[in-house]
């Protein structure tokens, strides 16, 4: 018969426990969850990230609505549970939910600590423990202004460097002599300290804090004990955690510092268990992840029937996510008399490490500046490995280890089945091994759907890209992220998402701080760069045209033979007698070899030279017409049919729709080519349902129609939405150009983006959250005032005239 | 076949214009009685003279995007190496280049060459 099991929180232990325990026993519990939150399932290890605007929110969740309903799993999201009645064996939510249980599982996690000095409950003091309180802390940097950070430990840098990115003055108070003292010894500390004042952020040791003040019950400032008043929009108390065990005591269950429970996790009534951050285990509590993970294995293997996995407690090591700073650290460094150390210290180059030994034996090892060795050394330390005959290179790490020194990969196959790859997941060599033969994988996304290795923090990535590459050899491809070009080995996302984070400006910034292999890159990342800074930096980038294809660089289409066609705009197909008198005009006076017609509805004059193009467009300039940007990333055409002015089908105004939304969308640079249509009824003559995005209209309104192709791929369109007006129309199609704009690879169409991030992700961020289509639709506007000047015009007026002459023989100068 | 290495016997150098003439990673052409010379201009402000004819499809290189000390033809993308003229693998062709100078500013060719 399924038991009925019963979770109380919904964080990373939980949700790893029932990842085994499906793995292990599917279908032997039926699974209520009830989650505080109203959330799913999210990796807390990186919301340093989120908060820094490395990643965002959708890219950290672990289990998403799917997984809940694929394992029939109840998730009670936003429901907190007050009590737990173990002699009728059930617990109630805030709300009156009840739910039975034949085991219980209490993973409630933490609390933060908050340091009881008036002046904590104003508003903008926050703490940083889940996704609100980054929410709150995202919100307050959006107007700048000034940010205590108070705790010099792991979360409280995190969060200082974080407020920094989002562009906040940040000050650390931190009340020891150094930073993250549990964890670093202070020479390390000083190092960290001066690394984070190189980033701008103040930090202040030995800093008493003695009151928070306000005004009008919003925060202010922060006094410190000697008498020190620092500016304050923002307080984040990162002082420390305790275990959230009231609820477990209430109930009756024995509780010291956290949960007590034993080596199965289970607490002092045996149906009940606990995991996590909550509990008590052997006198320790843990904060980090790896211990939870441990813990979730013996569970999920004892609830699946197998008593025999044991918890006999954790070694941890912590690693700081602050980019560019590397810092690792493992077990115990505190001076004794019976211990020995080995230090490297290159102060010039930022390296600092340190081994602490005893008989023999590494138990503490702190790394700065290069931290490759860390898994090596953890490794030594968890088995109690003998270094007496490696002590004389040992501080040099594995590659000096005994001999010649070894390239990454050959070092990674030296480990011992058993050493410990991923340290969130406790994933060791040989598990990954296995599973890459066993499963037949070939990249890191399978790795990490089978063990989970490099799936949580990702700072092993590398050494599972390196056991990739020894256990299948020439057969393993990396991949799993697909480099822009051979200048970089990061992807287009990466980049992206680096030029936000870091405020990247311009080409040789981004070249320069995400370490190009080139010296200034080359053809194929180049006119990528330039479009993402354009996208992501409007009004402030400065276009670099040296960057860009001939065809946008010229404002016209190059030809086999060198020549050049020019394509005038014709908004949404409209023409008139003046605008065709102008065109037979020029082709006329320049001799233009072909006039031909075009499939978006405009003309095309093709053999023009390329030194008469700021003349042929003057002349069409003076009839009023500008560029059809028909050689660019950008926005094409508009088709549309007569609809209602003529035609007797027609059910709206489907050219002057048109033509709306060609003034609204032109000028707009895009990751690749973007074409429109508008039908005026479901017979459908514009072929709206083949473009990137159309417009179908019908008797109630306008379907609005995304991603379909008809080049080198012919694919049908996707429906977005049915919206009732034309200002909707414009709304829904600006947010939608926005975030594929902002989304978009280069080079990538809209219907290929929509396919590799999937079709909802346009529904549910254009169509079902309003607010979020408000927001991308006012950066589209935003972005459309500096984009909306007619290249043609500029250039006809003599701008970039160097491009458009060139030096004849016998005109050149004398002879030197 | 060109010749890559043919030395006229008398040089006489003629200026063509200033090196700010030409845009840093860009290119101006040269026309000249045997066909176009595009003259390159690298970030690092070297000089390079080729004829300006992709060994291809015979694409105007000058219209290209200059990295580093190449040009990729806006043609089919073939990459043409400024300091020998020789496409970069697998493609193989080779393009005419041509002795170029840059003094006090000014950027001189061989007029030889171009007559």
């Amino acid at each position: 018969m399924t038991k009925k099991l019963v979770v109380i929180g919904n964080g990373m232990a939980p949700g790893r426990v029932l990842d085994h325990l499906f793995d292990k026993a599917p279908g032997a519990y039926q699974v209520t969850i009830f989650n505080a939150e109203p959330r799913v399932n999210y990796d807390r290890i990186m919301l340093s990230p989120v908060l820094s605007g490395e990643k965002a929110y959708e890219d950290i969740i672990i289990h998403d609505d799917a997984w809940y309903e694929q394992h029939g799993v109840t998730l009670h999201k936003g429901k907190k549970v007050m009590e737990i009645d173990r002699a009728d064996r059930k617990v109630v939510a805030d709300d009156g939910t009840v739910a039975e249980y034949d085991k219980l599982l209490i993973a409630t996690g933490s609390s933060p600590f908050v340091i009881p000095v008036p002046g904590k409950d104003l508003q903008g003091v926050v703490t940083y423990r889940d996704l609100d309180d980054v929410d709150a802390m995202l919100d307050a940097a959006k107007s700048g202004g000034s940010a205590v950070v108070i705790g010099g430990g792991l979360l409280g840098l995190e969060a200082a460097y974080g407020l920094k990115r989002q562009g906040m003055d940040v000050t650390v108070l931190h009340l020891m002599p150094t930073l993250m003292e549990r964890q670093l010894d202070p020479s390390a500390g000083y190092l960290l300290e001066k690394a984070l004042a190189d980033r701008d952020i103040k930090i202040i040791t030995r800093a008493n804090t003695k009151e928070i003040t306000g005004r009008d019950g919003k925060v202010a400032g922060v006094v410190l004990e000697d008498g020190t008043e620092l500016p304050a929009d923002i307080v984040v108390m990162a002082v420390g955690i305790r275990p959230s065990a009231q609820l477990a005591d209430d109930a009756g269950l024995e509780v010291g510092r956290g949960i007590l429970v034993d080596d199965h996790l289970r607490t002092s009534d045996p149906d009940i268990l606990a995991v996590g951050e909550c509990v008590e285990h052997r006198g320790q509590c843990y904060g980090l992840v790896a211990p939870l993970y441990d813990m979730a294995k013996v569970i999920a293997a004892n609830l699946a029937g197998d008593e025999a996995p044991e918890y006999t407690g954790s070694v941890t090591a912590t690693k700081l996510k602050v980019t560019g700073i590397d810092l690792y650290s493992a077990g115990d460094f505190a001076e004794a008399e019976d211990r020995e150390e080995i230090v490297l210290r290159d102060a010039a180059g930022g390296v600092y490490k340190r081994l602490v030994l005893k008989d023999n034996r590494i138990i503490g090892a702190v790394l700065y500046g290069d931290t490759a060795d860390g898994a090596w050394f953890f490794d030594m330390l968890k088995k109690g490995t003998d270094i007496s005959d490696l002590r004389e290179t040992l501080i040099f790490g594995q590659a000096y280890a005994g001999g010649a020194p070894l390239d990454p990969t050959a070092a990674v196959a030296a480990l011992p089945d058993d050493a410990e790859i991923c340290g969130c997941n406790g994933v060791c060599k040989g598990a990954i091994v296995q599973a890459i033969t066993e499963k037949g994988l070939t990249g890191i996304d399978g790795v990490r759907a089978h063990t989970k290795a490099s799936g949580s923090c990702g700072t092993c990535t590398g050494l599972v890209e390196q056991l990739l590459k020894v256990t299948l050899g020439d057969a393993f491809q990396p991949d799993a992220v697909q480099p822009m070009c051979g200048c970089t080995d990061l992807g287009h996302d990466d980049v992206r998402r680096l030029i936000v984070a870091q405020e990247l400006k311009s080409i040789p910034a981004v070249v320069q701080e995400l370490n190009w292999k080139t010296s200034c890159g080359c053809a194929k990342c180049r006119p990528a760069l330039n479009y993402y800074l354009l996208a992501t930096w409007p009004g402030e980038y400065v276009d670099d045209k040296q960057s860009r294809f001939i065809n946008e660089r010229v404002h016209a289409n190059i030809q086999k033979d060198g020549t050049y066609s020019v394509v005038p705009r014709m908004w949404g197909g409209i023409t008139t007698p003046n605008e065709l008198r102008a065109i037979a005009d020029v082709a006329d006076k320049f001799q233009i070899p072909t006039v031909k017609v075009t499939g978006g509805q405009r003309i095309d004059l093709l053999g023009v030279k390329k030194e008469d193009l700021p003349a042929v467009w003057a002349d069409l300039n003076a009839a009023g017409m500008v560029s059809g940007h028909a050689y660019g990333k950008s926005l094409r055409t508009v088709k549309t049919c007569v609809g209602t002015d003529w035609c007797r089908f027609g059910t709206q105004d489907s050219t002057g729709l048109g033509i709306k939304l060609e003034r609204f969308l032109w000028g707009s640079w895009t990751p690749h080519k973007v074409k429109l249509a508008v039908s005026g009824c479901p017979r459908n003559c514009a072929e709206a349902t083949c473009k990137d995005i159309g417009v179908v209209c019908v008797d109630s309104g306008y379907e609005i129609h995304f991603a379909g192709a008809a080049g080198m791929h012919v694919k049908g369109t996707e429906l977005l939405c049915t919206v009732a007006t034309e200002a909707e129309v414009m709304e829904y199609v600006g947010a939608l150009m926005q975030l594929y704009r902002e989304q978009g690879r280069y080079l990538e169409r809209i219907y290929k983006w929509a396919d590799r991030v999937g079709f909802d992700v346009a529904r549910d961020q254009v169509v079902e959250n309003a607010e979020r289509r408000k927001e991308l639709n006012a950066r589209f506007v935003y972005s459309q005032q500096f984009m909306q000047n007619d290249p043609w015009a500029e250039r006809a007026q003599g701008k970039d005239a160097e491009e458009f002459t060139s030096f004849r023989l016998g005109h050149l100068g004398k002879v030197a | 076949m060109n010749d890559m290495s043919m030395t006229p016997k008398t040089q006489v150098w003629i200026e063509v214009c200033t090196l700010e003439d030409i845009p840093p990673q860009g290119a101006r052409v040269i026309r000249a009685t045997l066909g176009c010379v595009a003259l390159f201009r690298t970030a690092t402000d070297k000089v390079f003279a080729l004829e300006d004819r992709c060994p291809h499809k015979g694409g105007p290189l000058s219209q290209g995007i200059v990295h580093e000390t190449g040009v990729t033809c806006p043609l089919h993308n073939w990459v043409i190496d400024l300091e020998t003229g020789r496409a970069k693998a697998p493609d193989e062709g080779r393009v005419r280049t041509f002795p170029v100078e840059v003094r006090d500013g000014m950027v001189l060719i061989d007029r030889a060459l171009l007559a």
